[in-house]
């Protein structure tokens, strides 16, 4: 059995009802978790994007790859390791503004990680930090410590190092490959 | 969609015609080509079924006892004729028990399109009176779904679904109507479907990977073919021939294969899997070179894939881009329609002869005739078996005729023992090993080849699932030929107990009804053999009667099905006893 590792799947699909469904289902079926699952409109119009994260092994994700793109309404799915993404989380941090007030710890982290200070009100304030899931879950932990009352984190969104969009390329392909089945 | 609809009726000069979304189904169908369809009415697709009672004469709707029964017989039509089976079925009952022919077909690759009515879409997700999330339930069954809750959407959606369904690896598609989209009048004009973007049906074949398999058929000492149903699916029954003649390969065939060339054809050396010939199976663990053309390596065929083909490289000719390296893994793919790539191959080779090698597959044979085949068609014993009922049927045939099985040990034997001259001459429920298929199945399969014979074998057990066809069969008048292989078990799994659980026969064991008298209630001519003797006769009777017939053969009990890969095991450690 070889070794698992994080892969980001990113997937276009064509806007329809239930696709979401379709695609997590293929991960269903061989009981594969997914970490993390991000969609929205890609920059194409009317074409849709999501992006998974899960933990598998090369040949398997590569075959569930290819089970996802099998559905008629996915356009492509694309296989990215860490090396081919830049990627990013958002984290949103609720401590109470009286923890704020009674020491310079929190503002002190918020320097320190980068964060910011989205809203303060005289009961709680709502911090902000973007970051892989490592950073924004040890600031999380360091913050806790004066407690937060509410944290909550998107999913990853991510990014290709490549020049062009991988689904231009294919996309365009596919108009001048269009021919008539018989 | 609905957007992409608009725009094409927009665009088209065609005259529109204002009708309801019920005419407009059944105009589409038409348009489709669709002459015959499968189905059982209720509320939510009333309004079709009005519409369909206004075309009784072009458009043939036959009326089922059970959805399941619509389902399989399109099926049986779709795997005969190679053209797409319509099912169509009311909400919630009615689309839950399509399920079961759904997932079928889709295992399968048989190319059906099933319209289920839904509750109007004010209803939807109130949990109505038969309101069932069809769409959800069949999302991972089906090639493709949709609902429609607008007329105006239905000729798109259909035209679709057509397209889907027969184009590429085939497959089931479903699309559900609510019934204010069936009562809606709006401007109809039809436009067939020919391009989907995010769907590409047919990969283009790669003339490098051609280039690369040319050079280990070439170098191959030990090459084995393995013929799958995609040969029949891509027309490709010619060029596999061609390609074998060629290249002297020996060919075996997977369970959906048979028929894919004939019986006796020289380098046909029988069929792969479980039950499969001993020769095929033994002697894939000794190739060098495996060439699968348009088959899946399913795990009845491969046994344990850790001592799969151990010796051997591998070609996979395959046109769905998920089979390859799903199971084993290719040393050479070649995507793309068999029937492209075949002939680009057997251009490219050298011309060969592998008679030693073919030598050594007929020494299986013989092993296999002393050991299994002999006993099995002229026993010893004064049981019938099942063998010689299908070898004596076979040759009453002419070794001609359309064989449509249900699931068990009939089907195993049949497969073994019945013989082929022509393509889509069989009709099973290979992946998904639906018990109940056969009798419905064998009906569609006469409905779509009314000139040649149609033979359903059929067990005690899978015959009591969908039985209620025999009333599919009176009311159409069906003229099929019915051979209940009757043992009074579940045969298969009774097989295993005996084999694996120590003969202890938990719950397979049926106290059965008269079948003889079921029949007669159907007016269904009927006869029941229990002795060898009276078998040929019975034989010549049923092939000589015009109409449907019942023949209930009474065989050995507890017969059966050699030779065995066990479940789990190495094809090298097929069993001959």
């Amino acid at each position: 059995m070889r070794m698992k590792q994080e892969f980001t799947l990113t997937i276009f699909s064509e806007n329809q009802v239930g696709l979401l469904n379709q695609i997590t289902n293929v991960f269903t079926r061989r009981s594969l978790n997914i970490e993390s699952l991000t969609t929205s409109e890609s920059a194409i119009a009317g074409i849709h994007k999501f992006t998974i994260v899960v933990f598998s092994t090369r040949e398997e994700i590569d075959k569930v790859a290819k089970q996802i793109e099998k559905r008629i309404d996915v356009i492509k799915a694309f296989v990215l390791t860490d090396e081919d993404i830049i990627h990013q989380e958002i984290a949103l941090y609720k401590v109470p503004t009286k923890t704020l007030l009674n020491g310079n710890e929190i503002e002190k982290l918020v320097r320190q990680y980068g964060a910011r200070i989205l809203e303060i009100t005289e009961e709680y304030t709502v911090i902000e930090k973007t970051g892989h899931k490592h950073e924004t879950q040890e600031l999380f932990e360091k913050m806790d410590q004066y407690g937060v009352v509410q944290f909550t984190r998107s999913g990853r969104i991510a990014i290709t190092k490549l020049k062009a969009e991988l689904l231009d390329n294919y996309l365009r392909k596919m108009e001048m490959g269009k021919k008539i089945l018989n | 969609m609905e957007t992409k609809s608009q725009t094409a009726i927009k665009g088209k000069s065609q005259q529109a015609v204002r009708m309801t979304g019920a005419d407009a189904l059944v105009k589409s169908l038409q348009n489709e080509g669709t002459k015959i369809l499968f189905g059982y009415p209720g509320g939510a697709i009333m309004p079709v079924y009005d519409a369909l009672y206004s075309v009784q004469d072009e458009l043939h709707h036959v009326l089922v006892r059970h959805e399941q029964g619509a389902v399989h017989a399109a099926q049986g039509f779709a795997r005969v004729t190679g053209e797409v089976g319509v099912a169509i079925v009311t909400s919630g009952p009615g689309a839950t028990n399509a399920v079961t022919g759904i997932a079928d077909a889709m295992i399968d690759s048989t190319p059906l399109v099933v319209i289920s009515g839904q509750v109007g879409s004010s209803l939807l997700g109130t949990d109505a009176f038969q309101e069932t999330d069809v769409v959800g339930v069949t999302q991972p069954i089906t090639k493709w779904n949709y609902q429609v809750k607008k007329a105006e959407d239905i000729p798109y959606a259909i035209a679709r679904a057509f397209y889907i369904a027969r184009s590429g690896r085939p497959g089931p598609v479903l699309i559900d109507i609510t019934k204010d989209a069936q009562f809606a009048s709006f401007d109809y004009i039809y436009e067939p479907v020919t391009y989907i973007r995010s769907y590409k049906p047919i990969p283009e074949v790669d003339p490098a990977q051609i280039e690369a398999a040319t050079q280990l058929i070439n170098l191959a000492k030990k090459p084995l073919a393995l013929v799958g149903q995609g040969v029949i699916l891509g027309n490709a029954e010619k060029e596999l021939l061609a390609f074998l003649d060629k290249s002297g390969i020996p060919a075996a065939w997977t369970l959906l294969g048979l028929s894919a060339m004939p019986s006796d054809y020289p380098q046909n050396v029988g069929m792969l899997g479980m039950h499969g010939n001993y020769g095929p199976n033994i002697k894939t663990n000794e190739a060098d070179l495996i060439i699968a053309i348009g088959m899946r390596f399913d795990d009845r065929v491969t046994g344990d894939l850790k001592a799969y083909a151990t010796n051997a490289k591998v070609i996979h000719l395959e046109i769905d881009d998920a089979e390859i390296n799903k199971n084993v893994h290719a040393d050479v793919p070649i995507l793309g329609n068999v029937k492209e790539s075949l002939p680009m191959l057997t251009q490219k080779i050298s011309a060969n002869k592998h008679d030693a090698w073919l030598q050594e597959f007929r020494a299986c044979d013989r092993i296999e005739y002393d050991r299994i085949i002999n006993e099995e068609l002229a026993p010893s014993k004064p049981g019938l078996t099942m063998g010689e009922v299908v070898h004596k049927i076979s040759n009453a045939f002419n070794d001609d005729a359309i064989m449509v099985t249900d699931v068990g040990q009939h089907q195993m034997m049949g497969s073994r023992y019945f013989k082929f001259k022509q393509s889509r001459s069989v009709v099973t429920s290979g992946g998904l090993g639906t018990m109940g298929f056969g009798l419905p199945a064998a009906n569609g399969a006469k409905l779509g080849a009314p000139d040649r014979p149609v033979c359903l074998f059929v067990g005690d057990g899978g015959f009591q699932m969908t039985i209620q066809e025999l009333g599919t069969i009176f009311q159409t008048k069906i003229p099929v030929k019915i051979v209940l292989l009757n043992n009074n078990f579940l045969g298969m799994v009774r097989q295993w107990q005996e084999l694996f659980f120590d003969s202890r026969y938990a719950s397979t064991e049926l106290i059965n009804p008269d079948f003889q008298i079921i029949a007669k209630g159907y007016h269904i001519e009927a006869l029941k053999v229990t002795e060898r003797e009276n078998l040929e006769d019975a034989i010549q009777k049923m092939v000589n009667h015009e109409g449907a017939f019942l023949l209930e053969v009474i065989v050995e009990k507890e017969g059966n099905v050699f030779p065995m890969v066990p479940s789990g095991a190495s094809v090298s450690d097929i069993r001959l006893e």
